[in-house]
């Protein structure tokens, strides 16, 4: 069986490669199905894993508490809140904390100036730790210090853009900017950090939280953000369920309600998008397999023409002794490498196209195939090509040597 | 005991409303080392008398025996097993692999022994140089003459050395000279033990046999041995 194989293998190829064009037109619709799949995947791949280290970043020992308003409750009117008391809560009772962060943003983009110059900017309120949790370090100057927050000193923190769209010198360091009508010093230039699908990161100012939360007053629109991390030996399910109890109480929840927050790990914010993404490669999945069955007719339908056009030639084959296996495996072969060809053309297509895609949105982490993804382009093109050469196939070993021979 | 024997065999095709009987109760034994010759008029039912001895062709009714096995119960696969082993099949039109040289289509049949490719050649070349094609072995069939292929075609049929030879028409379409060539090779093969069984219309070859079976309308109309066929005895 050995030798005929590999005989048939190089038979195969040669069958394949003499009729180029129209093995290449056979394969046209498995090409465009797994280049289609792996140009989705390896840019949606290189996504994650790059999403998937600023989680890393976040430390697995981290917590983020927000405020989670249902759909209903949305559509009321009534929003869900985390209020500086929560966080003070928190503070004081909560258990297993290293440390913990508030993140206080103003309106998304809020009014700031700087002499005559006028910009809109991303204005948040947190403390020293957060340069931890986001991994944000300054370029000139010195981040928001834990003494910042205690004397609720007005100074700031800002983005390489604000200090661009204002006109500020290279080196902001004790200028001044105006914002809802208080004069804050510039401490500190943060890093660039660039774009992530089109959106600036360095577009912002950081206000030391305690100042930020006087600013506002006691809005009752408040709502804020809360990183925690965990000391080592803290269980985090442990500290989620202490922290839920805590928050529960505080906002007088009865037990049939709800909560109206949610507390998650870093990983299950990696999950959640692992999720969206998961659903989004079902969807791919599916349009794929259409092209794969369409890409399979077509092997089917050539193979078939195949099969007619070397009657003769199966004839002779079978007169000098080729059984029925033989046969079937010459042209199963044939389907397999034929459709195998077409899923390797549609790899390479589709990581070309994923690099295109990566590489012309500007600070887009590049494209990235799994080996996973390869593997199932590669095995799902093989069984599409047994599957639909079986027949084909099967119709050549079953033919009658003498009628085969006589075939004109 | 015979190596073939045929009892009562018909093969009859039915077009439309007419059936013609190709075969009409043929009864025929051939022992080992025989050289035999079929004979008779074009349509007589020659190459089908040959389809059915080589096994690729089943009888409408009547019994074959091949090596004591009757024939008629095995399988496709074993048949073609038979064929491997056990015939060489030379065809009134060659029947070549159009798309494969002269080499691979003399190893095509030890593929299905499973062969190793270097043995495979070896084999190969042995036969094709036996037949005085040693070069132009990587030549496509259509770039060989008439006589070059059916050269190839009967370096195939040897190449597996198979106990029964069949040839159709083996020298149909050959000058005299590569007539006498092929011819002189049959003599050396029968000499070699091997059985040859050769479908002629041309008196002289038919002579270099020792049997002649005149075939007529479906029919043995005449079996008889020749002159060689003492003379063989005597030697
Ligand atoms: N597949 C077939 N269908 C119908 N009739 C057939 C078929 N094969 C052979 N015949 C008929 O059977 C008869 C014998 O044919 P066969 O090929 O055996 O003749 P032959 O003796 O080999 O002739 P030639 O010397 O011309 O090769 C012919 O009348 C032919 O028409
Ligand atoms: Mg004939």
């Amino acid at each position: 069986m050995f030798f005929a194989f590999l005989e048939s293998s190089r038979s195969a190829l040669a069958a394949i490669f003499a009729n180029r064009l129209r093995s290449f037109l056979t394969t046209l619709g498995i090409i465009i199905g797994v280049a289609s799949v792996i140009a989705v995947v390896s840019v949606t791949g290189g996504m994650s894993a790059f999403i998937g280290d600023s989680f890393a970043s976040l430390g697995a020992n981290s917590l983020t508490i927000q405020s989670y308003t249902p759909f209903e409750d949305l559509m009321k009117g009534i929003r869900s809140r985390l209020t500086p008391a929560d966080l003070e809560l928190i503070e004081k009772r909560g258990e297993g904390i290293a440390s913990i962060t508030p993140i206080l943003a103003a309106n998304r983009s809020s009014q700031i100036k700087y002499g005559s110059q006028t910009a809109y900017s991303e204005i948040m309120g947190t403390t020293y730790t957060y340069q931890d949790v986001s991994q944000t370090y300054t370029e000139v100057g010195r981040f928001l210090a834990q003494s910042d927050n205690q004397t609720r000193r007005r100074i700031a923190v800002i983005g390489e853009d604000v200090r661009e769209n204002l006109n500020l010198p290279e080196n902001p360091i004790n200028e001044y900017v105006e914002f809802s009508g208080e004069w804050f010093k510039i401490v500190g230039l943060l890093e660039p950090m660039g774009d992530i699908m089109g959106q600036s990161r360095d577009n912002l100012v950081l206000v030391p939280y305690a100042t930020m939360v006087s600013i506002l007053g006691n809005q009752a629109r408040t709502d804020i953000g809360i990183q925690l991390s965990l000391t080592p030996t803290a269980e985090p399910d442990a500290v989620i369920s202490q922290l839920t109890t805590l928050l529960r109480n505080a906002h007088d929840l009865s037990s049939s309600e709800d909560d109206d927050f949610r507390i998650q790990t870093a990983e299950q914010l990696m999950e959640q998008f692992d999720q969206i993404l998961g659903t989004l490669t079902m969807v791919i999945g599916g349009i794929v397999s259409i092209s794969l069955l369409v890409g399979g007719i077509g092997i089917m339908n050539i193979m078939l023409v195949s099969v007619t056009e070397r009657t003769r030639e199966i004839g002779i084959c079978k007169a000098i002794g080729a059984k029925s296996h033989h046969i079937l495996m010459q042209f199963l072969i044939e389907a397999l490498l034929l459709s195998l060809l077409g899923g390797l053309v549609g790899l390479a297509t589709g990581y070309g196209l994923g690099m295109l895609i990566a590489n012309n949105i500007p600070d887009f982490p590049s494209a990235s195939v799994p080996l996973w993804a390869a593997g199932l382009a590669l095995g799902f093109s093989a069984f599409v090509g047994v599957l639909f050469g079986i027949l084909p196939a099967a119709k050549a070993a079953n033919l009658d040597p003498i009628d085969a021979l006589r075939y004109e | 005991m015979s190596l073939i024997n045929l009892t009562g065999i018909t093969k009859h095709y039915e077009m439309g409303s007419q059936v013609v009987k190709a075969l009409d109760g043929i009864d025929i034994s051939v022992s080992k080392n025989d050289y035999l010759a079929f004979i008779g008029s074009s349509g007589s039912g020659k190459s089908t008398m040959l389809n059915i001895l080589g096994c690729l062709d089943k009888p409408t009714s009547g019994q074959y025996h091949l090596n004591g096995k009757n024939v008629e119960i095995l399988d496709q696969n074993e048949l073609s097993e038979i064929r491997n082993l056990e015939i060489g099949f030379i065809f009134q039109s060659f029947n070549l692999l159009p798309r494969a040289n002269a080499l691979n289509n003399v190893m095509q049949p030890l593929i299905y022994r499973n062969i190793g490719f270097r043995q495979r050649k070896e084999m190969a070349m042995d036969a094709l140089s036996r037949v005085g094609l040693g070069d132009r072995v990587d030549h496509l069939p259509n770039q060989l003459s008439g006589g070059q292929r059916q050269r190839v075609a009967i370096a195939r049929a040897l190449v597996t050395h198979p106990s029964i030879l069949l040839a159709d028409e083996p020298t149909g379409n050959l000058d005299s000279k590569t007539t006498i060539e092929i011819m002189q090779l049959f003599d050396e093969l029968h000499k070699e033990g091997h059985t040859l069984i050769v479908v002629t219309h041309e008196n002289e070859i038919a002579q270099h046999c020792h049997r002649i079976v005149e075939m007529k309308d479906g029919r043995i109309f005449n079996d008889s041995a020749t002159e060689k066929a003492s003379l063989g005895v005597a030697v």
